[in-house]
């Protein structure tokens, strides 16, 4: 495989997006804090919307498809941000902590 | 000297490349296998960074200012803001169970890894279809007013709503002052 040709070929940008969503799976399960978990989570999304970017360059009729799509993994991620950061902030006045294994209480 | 100046040119685009890809790869794995969450946003922002580049290097150059600007200029700044709002401690698990997880993790996640590549290596893709369009920033801007209209204006209700829920959870439960 030739290493100038890399960045035209659909399955290098298709093995990037792989190992970022194996990264981010690594991490979500060995974090222990909603942080580290946060942080994985937004690789896994960066994972995906590499191979939607990818496949609408390469095989797509309509270039834009992608494009559109990785814009609106953008919104759903800072909306999830968001959401994941105000309930840290909840959680950490109520136990002092956000290591997920102090999270055990289920009080109304 | 026997270069000539096209090889030489592709040269240093498949080098800038294999440098976004790097980055990439490397800021995840500094994100997720760092100890301290500090370290962990750094990586973060590093593999946005990279992403941004392969984004380029997937003729959009506009999805990747937009990948510099909300996901490292907003979403690692605001983990920065909440990782000082909470203070978070290094974890206090006892060696061999950290180990063993961690090693479970890893070995859950290369499989994973493992078989999305060989997947990638074995499928058959079929020919690209002719493209129909080029993708330049006017006709990004109009399949989003148009063909994905509704989408789009369902996207700004949820991101609407996010935003005020976190104001809701995060209000609730604080003291005021006496």
């Amino acid at each position: 495989m030739n290493f100038l040709l890399w960045s035209g070929q659909l399955q290098v940008y298709l093995v990037i997006g792989a190992l970022l969503f194996a990264a981010g799976f690594y991490g979500f399960f060995r974090h222990r804090t909603l942080v580290g978990m946060l942080i994985s989570g937004e690789l896994i999304m960066a994972g995906a919307a590499l191979n939607f970017m990818a496949f609408g360059h390469f095989r797509a009729a309509d270039v834009v498809a992608g494009q559109t799509f990785a814009l609106f993994i953008m919104g759903i991620a800072a909306a999830e941000a968001a959401i994941v950061l105000s309930i840290m902030i909840a959680v950490y006045r109520n136990y002092r902590s956000i290591e997920t294994k102090d999270l055990k209480d289920l009080e109304g | 000297m026997s270069l000539t100046s096209a090889s030489m040119h592709s040269g240093l685009e498949a080098a800038v490349f294999v440098g976004f890809a790097v980055a990439t790869l490397g800021g995840a794995g500094i994100a997720v296998a760092s100890r301290r969450l500090v370290r962990s946003v750094c990586g973060l922002a590093l593999s946005f960074l990279g992403l941004a580049g392969l984004y380029y290097y997937l003729q959009s150059p506009f999805l990747s200012l937009m990948q510099i600007l909300v996901y490292v200029g907003a979403i690692c700044i605001t983990i920065m803001f909440a990782m000082m709002l909470t203070d978070p401690q290094d974890q206090r698990v006892s060696r061999g169970r950290r180990l063993l997880l961690e090693t479970v993790c890893l070995l859950v996640a290369g499989l994973l890894a493992a078989g999305l590549i060989v997947v990638i290596g074995r499928a058959g893709w079929v020919a690209p279809a002719p493209a129909a369009h080029t993708g330049t920033i006017q006709e990004l801007g109009r399949a989003l007013l148009y063909r994905y209209g509704f989408a789009f204006e369902v996207i700004s209700l949820v991101l609407l709503l996010a935003s005020l829920g976190a104001l809701v959870v995060a209000r609730s439960g604080r003291r005021t002052k006496p």
